[in-house]
């Protein structure tokens, strides 16, 4: 049971309860005006029975009615526009039960203004705590969502720092480091120079700014090279860049996990040398980059092969530009492809 | 004196282990193999007694390589990052050196592997492919045709069947036997997609054109390809629950 349902349980539990004492109370005051006993049973019965319905169609609709603004209002029409309804209902109920005592009627007469207050001021209780209650309801509710709502970004803020630092491949690149330490000195040197370059770039880069594809070749043959060094002659590169589209532009760190996603795909879907290629050119206003890598199509599927790295890839296109079609992927043969088309500004 | 094998597919990472072997001249390399085919190649070949095992390696991984040595030998896994992977081997008493990694840790796996005997180690090696349940690659079964080595993604397996120890895994070509338990079988396999409808049955459901009531409690499952599929009471029940029923 959620907390909410367990608190009305109890705004209805205190309601019965309240009901009872009010019945009693009046059963009491009107045996001491020396009405008879049947009469007070069902004088007491049909005036607070009628308050309680008021009072139950007052916590229904409060649960649908929350007037934020003009709340003390609200509160005071509808507890007098019902009280007054209250009023006439067990009015006429009782006339028409006592029809024939004159004195009762006579009682029942005189009696409306104190009726009236007494319901009025009753309703106005009942009205008060409904609404205090939803409101209540309403802020939890509303402070468990924005607490769920921090607890996603900050876990989404996580994810990206995990994803930014790749730890796969920091720590390999590191145990190549510790290799080539023993065995050739001055490529250890230039591996952990290449490897800070890479992560200060990573790092101090934000997601929204520009790069010409020039600096992003540069980045991303930083990477290439560090790979190169883990894979060595396994792992093969072709850039091919038209010089048309050096100095287009297009979201920066964008191609890496493309590119990283084809070499994962293309070295461990395959034995022996790997060639990925990477081709851009200009095609109206777009800039089209497509990357190509081979995989063994019998053993794999293409789809799994590409869902998780490139995924997020297609988020952030789409948050910069509010489209989907610019990420395609294809296979045609032993190759797999990639193509990303950035839009460019006139 | 100790015949050890290195399986890794960068030529760094070997050459570190290569590297920290030369302070224990008791051990001597037979094979350094650069991809699961490689190795399983070379430990029939030369039955060591302990192998230095990557996990991430092309086409098969380190633990898909394991599971096709019919008398896997004692294992020292080297590894960059693999949370769930880790938690298993400290399960099992096996070690794993997580790279980058100096003399003295790599110093302190190979006393471990000192003193156990060779037995422990086998059951310990065995026990841990029976129970690892490794991140990433329940989306195909790796198995041995003859001496050739094969790649069988799930979607292709239309059954599986108990055969004693073994478990026979059906596809269009026919079936192929693997030494693991229905139980292995039936939490590696995604659950939307295979039901243990019997105890000696796993069914992809994909496959079912019908289901027809058998003997009296039973049922029987008919497959696209004419199979007939024991299901078994709590089967069924199972089988109407993921095909919504």
């Amino acid at each position: 049971m959620s907390p909410t349902t367990a608190s009305s349980k109890k705004l209805v539990l205190s309601l019965v309860l309240g009901w009872v004492v009010v019945y009693i109370a009046s059963a009491y005051v009107l045996k001491k005006l020396g009405l008879s006993t049947s009469v007070v049973i069902t004088d007491s019965l049909v005036s607070t029975g009628l308050l309680l319905l008021a009072s139950l169609l007052v916590i229904n609709s409060a649960k649908y009615y929350l007037p934020s603004t003009y709340q003390l209002v609200g509160i005071l029409l509808s507890a007098l526009i019902l009280s007054l309804l209250w009023l006439f209902i067990s009015n006429s109920l009782l006339k028409i039960t006592f029809r024939s005592s004159v004195a009762y009627l006579d009682f029942l007469q005189n009696s409306l203004l104190v009726r009236f207050v007494l319901g009025f001021f009753i309703l106005i209780i009942v009205t008060t705590a409904a609404t205090l209650l939803y409101n209540w309801q309403e802020r939890q509710k509303e402070n468990q969502r924005k607490a769920d709502v921090e607890a996603l970004s900050r876990e989404a803020e996580l994810f990206k720092l995990r994803q930014q630092l790749q730890p796969h491949f920091l720590f390999n690149s590191l145990n190549s480091i510790n290799a080539l330490i023993a065995l050739d000195p001055p490529q250890a040197r230039k591996m952990v120079q290449q490897l800070s370059d890479f992560l200060r770039g990573t790092l101090k880069k934000e997601e929204s700014k520009m790069v010409t594809l020039e600096e992003e070749i540069g980045y991303l043959n930083l990477y290439l090279e560090i790979e190169k060094v883990r894979f060595g002659n396994r792992l093969q590169t072709r850039i091919d860049i038209g010089d048309d589209c050096k100095t287009a532009l297009l979201p920066t760190l964008l191609l890496q996990p493309i590119v990283e996603n084809a070499i994962k795909f293309g070295l461990y879907d395959t034995t022996g040398q790997t060639l990925i290629t990477i081709h851009g050119h200009s095609e109206g206003n777009e800039l089209i980059i497509s990357v190509k890598n081979p995989f063994d199509p019998e053993t794999s599927t293409p789809k799994k092969g590409t869902g998780f790295g490139l995924s997020s890839v297609k988020r952030r296109l789409y948050l910069l530009f509010a489209r989907t079609d610019l990420l395609a992927t294809g296979a045609e043969g032993n190759i797999f492809e990639t193509i990303v088309k950035i839009p460019q500004q006139q | 004196m100790s015949k050890v094998i290195i399986i890794d597919d960068e030529f760094l990472a070997r050459s570190m282990v290569k590297e920290y072997l030369k302070k224990h001249p008791q051990l001597e390399i037979v094979a350094e193999c650069s991809d699961g085919f490689e190795g399983l190649k070379a430990i029939q070949e030369h039955q060591p007694d302990l192998i230095f095992l990557d996990i991430q390696m092309p086409k098969i991984s380190g633990f898909e390589m394991l599971e096709l040595v019919e008398n896997p030998p004692a294992v020292i896994f080297a590894t960059a990052f693999d949370e769930y992977a880790i938690k298993a081997f400290d399960a099992h008493a096996i070690d794993y050196l997580l790279k980058p990694f100096d003399q003295e840790r790599f110093d302190k796996a190979v006393a471990r592997f000192a003193a156990q005997n060779k037995p422990t180690a086998i059951e310990n090696t065995k026990e841990l492919l029976n129970d690892a349940q490794l991140p990433g690659s329940n989306s195909r079964i790796v198995v041995k045709n003859g001496s050739k080595i094969k790649i069988i993604p799930v979607q292709e397996v239309f059954y599986l069947e108990a055969a004693d120890d073994f478990v026979k895994i059906f596809t269009k070509e026919g079936y192929y036997l693997k030494n693991k338990t229905m139980t292995f079988f039936e939490s590696f396999l995604p659950a939307d997609m295979f039901v243990r409808s019997h105890r000696s049955f796993i069914v992809n459901i994909q496959e079912i054109t019908r289901i027809d009531p058998y003997e009296k409690d039973g049922h029987v499952a008919i497959l696209k390809n004419g199979a007939k599929i024991n299901v078994s009471r709590n089967g069924y029940a199972k089988l109407k629950n993921v095909l919504g029923l």
